[in-house]
């Protein structure tokens, strides 16, 4: 329970709100050991450790707050739903906000890893449980009857015996006064209206007629714009800058410097502030600029590869160890082995970086922007400036795409230092060469596999070395130890493999580094089932058929790949020319698997057909879940076989779209998704398990279909043979 | 000062002529449906009709489209459009969104041309418009279903 309620008076809240006639208001409390409680919080709305999530005013009008940012996954469906669900009320009968990062709402207001739905699933349906009992009990005492006479449906409350209803804005009053039940009772499954099917968003009508409004849509009167000149060679430090020609373009009001921050990785910039973007573009070119490059105008891929290559001769830290990997590999009757190699690639999302920022008198900040992480903005900002947190104020947005991209807040930083500087609103847009050049990027990872089998092809050993930097960018790492996030899932796999050592090795790089959607999962997939694929051939075994043999005990992982193997029909022979690879992948975020075939066409080849299979547990939204998975194997497919990001004397060499490719429509493959949703203790997540077992699945078509074993990305799927 | 003609109304705007159409419509006018996304007609999302003629206006010049009728995705109203906006959201079509104006206008455009398009079709036409979400093939289911109900 909360210690200290700050109790505040009900026209306050109105106030702050704007509700006029809160009737009843309830949401969650959290305990010092993070234990979620439901509460009713009418009274007691300006509480820091309060949550309220549903609001029923007097007149009818019911407002869920979702506290998870939507940017493209469908939060602004699927975390209402749990509320209305068990309130017994339509989605499209419900006003849904978007929380703004207020210390109310939570620590966990943001999208990322997959865990909106996982983590929220209990708790907003017990928030909408409680209500729904509230309201019961209320109308039951107003009539006088029994509780067991009354049931809840449609917003309102009914008789059974005597068909009499009244609805839930009549009773919020009186059901505001009644205590929340410490464990409302939640719907049975297969009582639900909700959850579990195909309902339609409610954002997505916005979304076909230009009304939704991003980020980048923001105006507020007297804003200008900023374009920023950020040095091309990663790493450099200003030294000096020339703005006499910039200052005469036609509309430039000012030049200020601003600093770019990115947890360690820090740099300075020059913006060019003008009444207009264009204006600010013509002058940002019109700039003279002399850069410190520390050296790292001497930085490119080639040497930086190499260097990845000699790393994976260290030792490496123990990521996980089991039985006796040295002996057991040393004395294998058939050894594997292989190198794999990813490359960095960018997030690249449609809707370029961009924040508008109003420093105001008062020592308060108010932002405009689409950002995956409202709270973190906040408590960033409120650290490095010395405001106080209740003075930053976040106006959220839809994200024009995520991906990982907009967990971080360095975009904001400029465009908040620049209107200090200035004392005017400024909106800070990047030019989508901003976005690829800069970065932040998804780092490299270089795996070196091991794999031993003994004479009848069963895996006895196996080694996933990691060769890559930090996420967080640690130049000083200690190397005695593993990195969770950079060895993602590598030892979560559910094969029955006795001797096992994986391990990794830290390779420091200066660049700024980035999750990526679906993380290090992404890459390590790819080498990591890649190699299973190897050691199946080595082993003389159907690459379906040795993973199965390897997963004796119930999982998951079999179930997936069980029904991959029915919905593909795996062991239905294919076309002479065509080929069938199979990959699953199990991370933090969840499980996923495909089936890709492809087919040989000229010099390369064609796919022909995805077959994905995700395991959830529980499924909100099947339709969604399906959209989520159709879009992770495009993603894949691009960071697959498009260009990824590359360096030569310290720049990036991609700028935008045409030498940095997105896989476009006549590219796009067939893809069919089955979601497992047997129940189980444990609800998986949706956005991007589909993405990691994709490129595997690809290269293990291939391989099936020309015998040419793919280990490194990107790849050209023209040019195979 | 420039003339253009959006969405049926006039608008006087004091930009430079070699300023993209794409930034009058967003910073001057107001119409924020229009959208950003590379600034070298990579992406198409910034589409807006030009005489019917589906256009990037990031690299479309203002002066270019003075006396021109210039349709954006708050100004689509017609049959073909409406269809479309019908099936965008029957088969769910967005993810994040930012894409769709652009989508939609350049389906629009392809309809009006071909009623009843082969997938080949839709590949050449809608090949401009990039979606990061990948939301490509129920794009292409909707512009069939679109096709259906525009017959």
């Amino acid at each position: 329970m909360n210690q200290s309620i700050n109790q505040i008076n009900r026209r306050n809240f109105i106030r702050l709100t704007g509700i006029t006639g809160a009737g009843l208001v309830m949401g969650l409390s959290s305990s010092a050991n993070g234990v979620e409680t439901v509460e009713n919080l009418t009274n007691a709305l300006e509480s820091f450790e309060l949550h309220p999530f549903v609001v029923i005013e007097k007149s009818g009008l019911i407002t869920i707050y979702n506290s998870k940012p939507e940017i493209g996954q469908g939060t602004f469906q699927s975390i209402p739903a749990l509320i209305a669900e068990e309130l017994e009320v339509s989605l499209d009968k419900v006003t849904i906000k978007q929380t703004s990062g207020e210390k109310k709402y939570g620590p966990a207001q943001s999208a990322g890893g997959s865990a909106s739905v996982r983590t929220s699933y209990m708790n907003l349906r017990k928030v909408g449980a409680a209500a729904r009992e509230m309201l019961i009990k209320a109308a039951a005492q107003q009539w006088n009857v029994p509780v067991e006479e009354c049931y809840a449906a449609d917003a309102a409350v009914h008789h059974r015996p005597s068909g009499k209803s009244l609805s839930y804005g009549a009773l919020a009053e009186a059901a505001s006064k009644i205590e929340a039940p410490k464990n409302p009772t939640l719907k049975d499954a297969k009582d639900f209206k909700i959850l579990g099917k195909s309902v339609q968003r409610p954002d997505i009508p916005s979304k076909t007629d230009g009304s939704a409004k991003f980020g980048i849509d923001a105006s507020v009167p007297g804003m200008v714009y900023a374009s920023i000149e950020r040095c091309p060679v990663l790493g450099s430090k200003l030294v000096s800058f020339d703005a006499t020609a910039a200052k005469k373009v036609k509309g430039v009001i000012a030049v200020e410097t601003c600093e770019r921050i990115h947890g360690v990785f820090k740099t300075e910039g020059v913006a060019v502030i003008a009444e207009n973007y264009w204006a600010a573009l013509q002058g940002r070119k019109a700039l003279t600029v002399k850069w410190d490059y520390q050296g790292f105008d001497q930085f490119n891929s080639k040497d930086y590869e190499q260097s990845l290559r000699n790393a994976a001769k260290e030792e490496g830290a123990i990521d996980h160890q089991q039985g006796d990997f040295d002996k057991a590999f040393a004395e294998a009757p058939v050894k594997v082995e292989a190198f794999y190699e990813t490359p960095m690639v960018s997030h690249s999302p449609i809707e370029p970086m961009n924040c508008l920022a109003s420093w105001q008198e008062g020592n308060k900040i108010e932002i405009w922007a689409s950002t995956q992480v409202p709270g973190r903005v906040i408590n960033e900002l409120s650290a490095t400036y010395g405001v106080p947190a209740e003075n930053v104020k976040v106006n959220m947005f839809f994200n024009g795409g995520g991906f990982g991209r907009r967990l971080y807040p360095d975009y904001v930083h400029e465009a908040v230092q620049l209107s200090k500087k200035i004392g005017k609103p400024v909106k800070s847009v990047w030019t989508r060469e901003d976005d690829t050049q800069q970065g932040p990027f998804r780092p490299v990872t270089y795996s070196a596999l091991k794999g031993g089998l003994d004479a009848s092809g069963k895996a006895i050993a196996f080694q996933h070395k990691v060769i890559a930097p930090t996420l967080d960018m640690q130049k000083n790492y200690d190397k005695t130890k593993t990195n969770g996030t950079m060895t993602e899932g590598i030892s979560e796999q559910k094969y029955e493999i006795e001797h096992m050592k994986n391990l990794y090795v830290h390779h420091y790089v200066h660049l700024p580094l980035a999750a990526w959607r679906a993380v290090t999962s992404t890459t390590l997939a790819f080498s990591h089932e890649c190699f299973i694929d190897e050691m199946a051939v080595a082993a003389k075994k159907d690459p379906m058929a040795f993973r199965l043999s390897m997963l004796t005990k119930e999982s998951d992982t079999k179930n997936v790949l069980n029904k991959l193997k029915e919905v593909s029909n795996w062991d239905k022979p294919l076309p002479a020319g065509w080929g069938r690879g199979v990959a699953q992948y199990e991370f933090f975020a969840g499980l996923g698997g495909f089936v890709v075939e492809v087919s040989k066409k000229g010099t390369g080849v064609k796919i022909e057909k995805v077959y994905a299979v995700i395991d959830l547990g529980t499924v909100v939204n099947p339709d969604n879940t399906k959209a989520q998975v159709e879009g992770a194997a495009v993603m894949a497919l691009t960071a697959a076989i498009k260009g990824g990001i590359s360096f030569d004397k310290g720049r990036t060499v991609q700028s935008n779209y045409h030498n940095n490719p997105l896989v476009r429509i006549n590219e796009m493959p067939k893809v069919e998704v089955h979601i497992l949703a047997n129940g189980g203790p444990t609800i998986k997540g949706v956005g991007e398990p589909g993405l990691p077992p994709f490129a595997p699945a690809l290269c293990n078509a291939i391989y099936a279909a020309t015998g040419k074993r793919i280990r490194r990305l990107p790849f050209d799927i023209n040019k195979i043979v | 000062m420039i003339t253009l003609n959006i969405n049926n109304k006039t608008y006087e705007v004091d930009a430079s002529p070699e300023m993209p159409l794409l930034w009058a419509i967003r910073d001057m006018v107001g119409l924020t449906g229009t959208k950003f996304g590379c600034g070298i007609a990579q992406c198409g999302a910034c589409t807006v009709h030009v005489d019917g003629r589906p256009v990037r206006s990031c690299s479309f010049p203002v002066s270019a489209a003075a006396g021109k009728k210039i349709t954006t995705i708050e100004g689509l109203n017609e049959r073909i459009a409406e269809a479309l906006k019908k099936a965008w959201v029957e088969l769910q079509v967005p993810q994040c969104g930012y894409c769709q104006s652009g989508q939609i206008m350049s389906a629009t455009a392809l309809l009006k041309t071909k009623p009843n398009p082969t997938d080949a079709d839709i590949d050449v036409a809608m090949q401009g418009n990039l979606c990061r979400c990948g939301t490509y093939q129920r794009i292409r289911s909707a512009i069939h279903r679109a096709a259906e109900m525009i017959k």
